[in-house]
């Protein structure tokens, strides 16, 4: 059989992504905006949705940030709910390692999964910066060089909770009067340098056994922690080279791991935008860009890259012709791409400068190149037909679509290109399993070794 | 003689029902414990029954029969689901009743907890609520590694050391509900502004850093959240002594009372008021509602021989920090009457099992209390805090 893709769709946060102004945006909170998206995605017999996580509103310059969608529901409780309206579709989570304890997220996912019939998933990251700290009682932060020590040993932490039971502790026979098999069901000890904790578990074994692990990880630490433990990595490597690249570097890893390729799936993130025409999507596209980095907007990232305040400067004009104030003082606070632009602002303000001598460009301009591009621009066909060959290409195994308008902009994909996907035999028709496991192509875990008594 | 005023009415779920036993009935469903199917139908009962809300029992540790620490039973329903996400699950698929679920304050982040139940208000559509209890036991402190709480012996439990520990938690639980409700109140209601013409898509100025400082941890604010329908969901807590009546009269806005009898109510109610007046809150509604665990059958007789055939599978009596009523509909109906005319404005009722005593309650005694004049015969439109008689609280921050 060819190849099969897997196709996802991620309700965008808070972040530019979303153009909030357009008439056909719907609310970023209400219930029927997120049962909407959930169910359009349950009719293109998507894998799954994906919710990012919020710990803290993101603020630039001392101030809140308010040109973009702000204010989001809580993850776990929106999923839960979504799991009463779906029947079929998995439910992932972004939900941080650093601001949680392990059997509470643990039990959090297991319950999750139970309700859901399991269909829970984990994308497990790491907050580590003071700023978000100061919303939680263990106020103080990671240094960021422990984050990935601090995600694997969560992650670790979690499963033996999960594992904790067998599956086979509940009799509940009426007669014995029998509920438990054992007097110790869910018993744990863990113990490191960041979690010493020991007892009971107290949710049973879930439909899936532990929650799908997904894994955003770039860096090379990051990816030998997906091909480690994770299922599925969201990715950002959405073209043909970048993506074959990434693809084969992180499968690569799975042996040392003793893991097979089809144990890890790659999931780039994608925008799209679809038109009668390839001509006519590519003038949306722009557009759409433009609608997305306004002059405000377009301003607040150089202001970040620079990392200064940049009163009274004209986005249409070129860019400021300084470097940017280096410094462990970021004004922009509690937002991904931050982390981007501070490994090296020197360099990626020469890149930027470059991209606006080659192409004539504002400093305006300029950031909706570097930010803005979509993944996929043309007429259903041909984004059909470029979905299917990056992943026949192994540039992927499927993407995580990322509508501009929430939550309707994703009918047109599952109206439009899902059929022709179908039609060519690469995507499912209807769901043929029960968990996000078998979505995934994954296959059931095993139940743990039932421990010897005492 | 004036119409009495109709009374609350609150089912109290967990598990099988209340009585350790309840799980081998026939009708019982142990195996259907961990699944969306049976908390929906619990909870659809309770609300063709037309009850004001549900609450949902949580822990973070194992179930036990010592209140201080685990034992190793294999005869009791031991396991659960995290009573947040039961109440998110089962919300959408119902349309008036409200959803309490528990929270344990001591061992929980109050910014995760805070956004939580707002998200839940969001998905029920002004019906929740939040539970608040402490977490006492030392095997459950164990689960988090954070802090240690020592084992407190049964011989023990009266100490003063023990007594200012448990007078702690509380202090921490009111602290915390200080939170939630300043995190609820962090954004107006009309913070969100999707301004075209300046770009802005919230007024900054609606959203106010909450700045709490205490003992036990700081947040600053603003939630991730906007703020609730109801502004502020319910809050509950449950008392049995002066130092959690004191919680309830400070903090929250339901307070269940474990009364043995009227006259007890009456006093129960007296302490409660008392401890309002001194927090300042004299003005404000603060509902009392009485705990009982009901058996209820078509005659005392069946209700007490059940009881007592339970107790046997039990292999123990079973004892309740409230009182046990085993009778008819009826008979009930007499004591909500007379222990509302000493003062409580509602009882949270615990089905010895699930879901036969839900069923009475919904069948036998709502009609009853009906005919009384004493319950609704429909629900209104609107929110828990409406149908509660809370209205709509104003923002603490908004200056206009």
């Amino acid at each position: 059989m060819t190849k099969q893709i897997h196709l996802a769709a991620h309700f965008p946060g808070v972040n530019n992504t979303t153009v909030w102004s357009d008439p056909a945006a719907g609310s970023h909170i209400e219930f029927g905006s997120f049962r909407e998206f959930a169910q359009i995605a349950e009719r293109g017999k998507f894998d799954f949705l994906f919710l990012a996580e919020g710990l803290r509103l993101r603020e630039q310059n001392g101030k809140i940030y308010d040109l973009d969608v702000v204010g989001r529901p809580d993850t776990f409780t929106i999923l839960a709910a979504l799991a009463a309206v779906t029947e079929h579709i998995g439910l992932t989570g972004t939900i941080n390692s650093t601001f949680n304890e392990p059997y509470e997220v643990a039990r959090q996912f297991a319950s999750l999964d139970h309700l859901s019939g399991g269909r829970s998933a984990w994308n497990v990251v790491t907050s580590w910066d003071a700023f978000t700290g100061e919303n939680f009682r263990r106020a103080g932060f990671l240094a960021q060089d422990d984050r990935y020590e601090r995600a694997r040993t969560f992650l670790a932490t979690a499963i033996e909770l999960w594992d904790s039971w067998h599956g086979d502790e509940i009799l509940a026979d009426k007669e014995t009067g029998q509920f438990l098999s054992t007097a110790e069901p869910g018993a744990f000890r863990h113990k490191d340098t960041f979690f010493d904790i020991a007892g009971h578990f107290n949710v049973p074994r879930s439909p899936q056994g532990r929650a799908v692990i997904f894994q955003a990880g770039d860096s090379d630490e990051g990816r030998d922690f997906a091909a480690a433990s994770a299922d599925a990595i969201f990715s950002r490597q959405s073209t043909l080279a970048a993506g074959q690249a990434f693809y084969a570097d992180v499968k690569g890893r799975l042996p040392k791991f003793g893991r097979t390729r089809d144990e890890l799936l790659i999931l780039p993130a994608a925008t799209f935008v679809l038109g009668d025409t390839d001509a006519e999507a590519a003038e949306i596209a722009h557009e759409v860009r433009r609608a997305q980095v306004s002059p405000a907007t377009a301003l607040m990232f150089i202001e970040q890259l620079w990392n200064t305040t940049l009163d009274g400067f004209d986005v249409d004009g070129p860019l400021p012709d300084f470097d940017p104030v280096v410094s462990e003082n970021l004004i922009s606070k509690g937002r991904a791409s931050v982390r981007q632009f501070a490994k090296d602002p020197v360099a990626l303000a020469a890149d930027w400068r470059a991209r606006a001598e080659a192409g004539n460009l504002s400093a305006r301009e300029v950031v909706i190149e570097v930010t803005g591009r979509q993944s996929f621009i043309g007429s259903a066909v041909t984004v059909a037909t470029t979905i299917n060959e990056l992943v026949q290409a192994d540039a992927a195994d499927g993407y995580i679509l990322v509508p501009h308008i929430t939550p309707g902009g994703l009918a047109p994909f599952v109206d439009k290109v899902v059929p022709l996907l179908q039609e060519r035999g690469v995507f499912r028709a209807d769901y043929t399993g029960i968990t996000l496991r078998d979505h995934l192509g994954l296959a059931p875990l095993d139940a743990p070794a039932i421990a010897a008594a005492g | 003689m004036p119409t009495p005023a109709p009374l609350h009415l609150a089912v109290a779920l967990d598990g099988a029902g209340w009585h350790p036993a309840a799980w081998r009935e026939p009708d019982a469903q142990p195996r259907r414990l961990f699944t969306a199917g049976y908390w929906t139908e619990l909870a659809q009962q309770a609300e063709r029954g037309l009850l004001d809300f549900l609450t949902l029992e949580d822990g973070l540790g194992l179930q036990s029969d010592d209140h201080f620490q685990a034992d190793a039973r294999t005869d009791r329903v031991r396991g659960r689901l995290d009573a947040v996400l039961i109440a998110a699950r089962v919300a959408p698929t119902t349309r008036h009743i409200g959803f309490v679920p528990t929270a344990i304050t001591t061992h929980t982040e109050p910014f995760h907890l805070s956004k939580a139940i707002a998200t839940l208000d969001y998905v029920s559509t002004g019906r929740a609520g939040i539970r608040v209890q402490i977490g006492a036991r030392a095997d459950t402190a164990a689960h988090f590694g954070r802090r240690e709480i020592p084992p407190i012996a049964a011989d023990r439990r009266d100490d003063p050391d023990v007594r200012q520990l448990i007078a702690d938690h509380f202090d921490e639980a009111a602290d915390y509900v200080e939170v939630l409700r300043r995190l609820w109140d962090s954004w107006e209601d009309d913070a969100e502004i999707r301004d075209v013409a300046t770009g802005r898509f919230v007024d900054r100025d609606k959203l106010h850093y909450i700045d709490f400082e205490g003992r036990w941890f700081a947040v600053k604010g603003p939630s991730i959240t906007p703020r609730p329908p109801q502004g502020q969901p319910v809050v509950a807590a449950l008392g049995h002594a002066q130092v959690p009546y004191r919680l309830i009269a400070r903090s929250a806005d339901v307070g269940f009372v474990t009364p043995r009898d009227a006259a007890h109510a009456a006093e129960l109610v007296g302490r409660i008021r008392a401890e309002q007046a001194s927090a300042g809150r004299g003005d404000e509604t603060v509902h009392v509602f009485g705990d009982l665990v009901v058996f209820l059958d078509e005659s005392k007789a069946a209700a007490e021989a059940r009881r007592q055939r339970l107790d046997e599978l039990a292999g123990t009596e079973y004892r309740s920090d409230a009182r046990i009523f085993a009778g008819t509909a009826v008979g009930l109906a007499d004591l909500l009457q007379e222990w509302q005319e000493a003062g409580l404005s509602g009882f949270r009722l615990r089905p010895a099992a699930l879901p036969h005593d839900l069923t009475q309650i919904t069948e036998r005694l709502v009609p009853e209390l009906r005919r009384r004049c004493l319950f609704r015969a429909r629900y209104e439109a609107g929110t828990l805090r409406e149908r509660l008689g809370l209205g709509r609280p104003a923002n603490r921050y908004a200056t206009a």
